[in-house]
């Protein structure tokens, strides 16, 4: 199994991503630089969590253009899955392979802290391995998580089945208080139409193991790995 | 060629920044400012003499980076 993950100047993720790909697919990755044009044949694409390109103009704007990202949306087009956690989420709604857009936090703050999301489905390659309504404990670290969509989009979207997580209390009850960030709908993650792209804000990289303090991202990954293999 | 654009967010988007500006302008004594909205201000350059089609060339650089349609409107100035 060939999987890459991407590394934008600013990417500051891509290493604890690598760690555990590698813990949990046991293959080591490929750190695919940026200015890549051509990329070996892959089975998954991950775009990691930072602040590519120092977040200017918007955050993930830069990176969406780069010369990788081309050929990331190209082999996306006829089917390769991509994974983007945060700042990769941003970076996937600014290239136009996920509807919507993440803006600042309505609190203006960047906020870092385990919050609870709801898997809403687990008919995907990313949530096989998690049961719809289970409600998992995966830190996030942004400023700009606050998920809009117009409004038309976002009923398409949830007709469609393409919102993959939302922020909820312990319970699983999505509430405003449960919504750290603003996001419409409380939408904490969103498949593409195909379900083979997968934007999501928390880092579930960071939560493989219960040395670091939890292990519900664990699922996430063994999903991609047994669907992959 | 001097190009300037303006990007704002779009009506009902929310703007936190906005709001958080109009809040710090009331607490400083300037009563009456409301709907306070913050955008960006890019400027540049472009080698180009007609402005019909520097207009265009903006008009795409707006579309495919300066702006993100989803939740922002740009206008072009050319001077």
């Amino acid at each position: 199994m060939k999987i890459a993950v991407i590394v934008f100047p600013g990417s500051n993720c891509d290493r604890d991503m690598a760690v555990a790909v590698e813990q949990i697919a046991g293959v080591k990755p490929i750190m695919v630089w940026h200015r890549e044009t051509e990329l070996p044949k892959l089975d998954l694409a991950i775009l990691p969590g930072g602040f590519s390109y120092g977040d200017y103009l918007r955050s993930g704007a830069m990176a969406a253009h780069s010369p990788v990202m081309r050929e990331i949306k190209a082999r996306a087009a006829s089917g390769l899955p991509v994974l983007g956690i945060c700042n990769g989420f941003q970076i996937l709604t600014e290239a136009g392979m996920l509807p919507g857009a993440l803006m600042r936090n309505r609190g203006l703050k960047f906020i870092h802290r385990p919050v609870t999301t709801r898997v809403e489905s687990s008919r995907s390659i990313f949530t096989s391995r998690y049961q719809a309504g289970q409600v998992v404990t995966i830190p996030i670290a942004h400023a700009d998580g606050n998920y809009f969509a117009a409004t038309d989009v976002l009923d398409r979207i949830e007709g469609q089945g393409q919102v993959a997580f939302r922020y909820c209390d312990a319970a699983g009850a999505v509430t405003d208080d449960s919504n750290p960030n603003g996001s419409a709908r409380n939408i904490a993650g969103i498949f593409n139409e195909t379900k083979t792209v997968l934007g999501y804000m928390p880092h579930p990289e960071r939560v493989i193991e219960p040395l670091l303090g939890g292990s519900d991202g664990r699922a996430l990954f063994e999903s991609l790995i047994g669907a992959l293999s | 060629m001097k190009v300037k654009v303006h990007v704002t967010l779009k009506p009902g988007v929310l703007d936190p920044q906005g709001t958080a500006i109009g809040h710090a302008l009331g607490s400083l004594g300037f009563a009456g400012a409301s709907n306070v909205r913050q955008g960006k201000y890019i400027e540049f350059d472009l080698a180009e003499t007609d402005p019909k089609a520097a207009r265009e060339t903006a008009k795409a650089m707006c579309e495919k980076l300066l702006a993100n349609t989803v939740i922002e409107n740009y206008a072009i100035d050319l001077a």
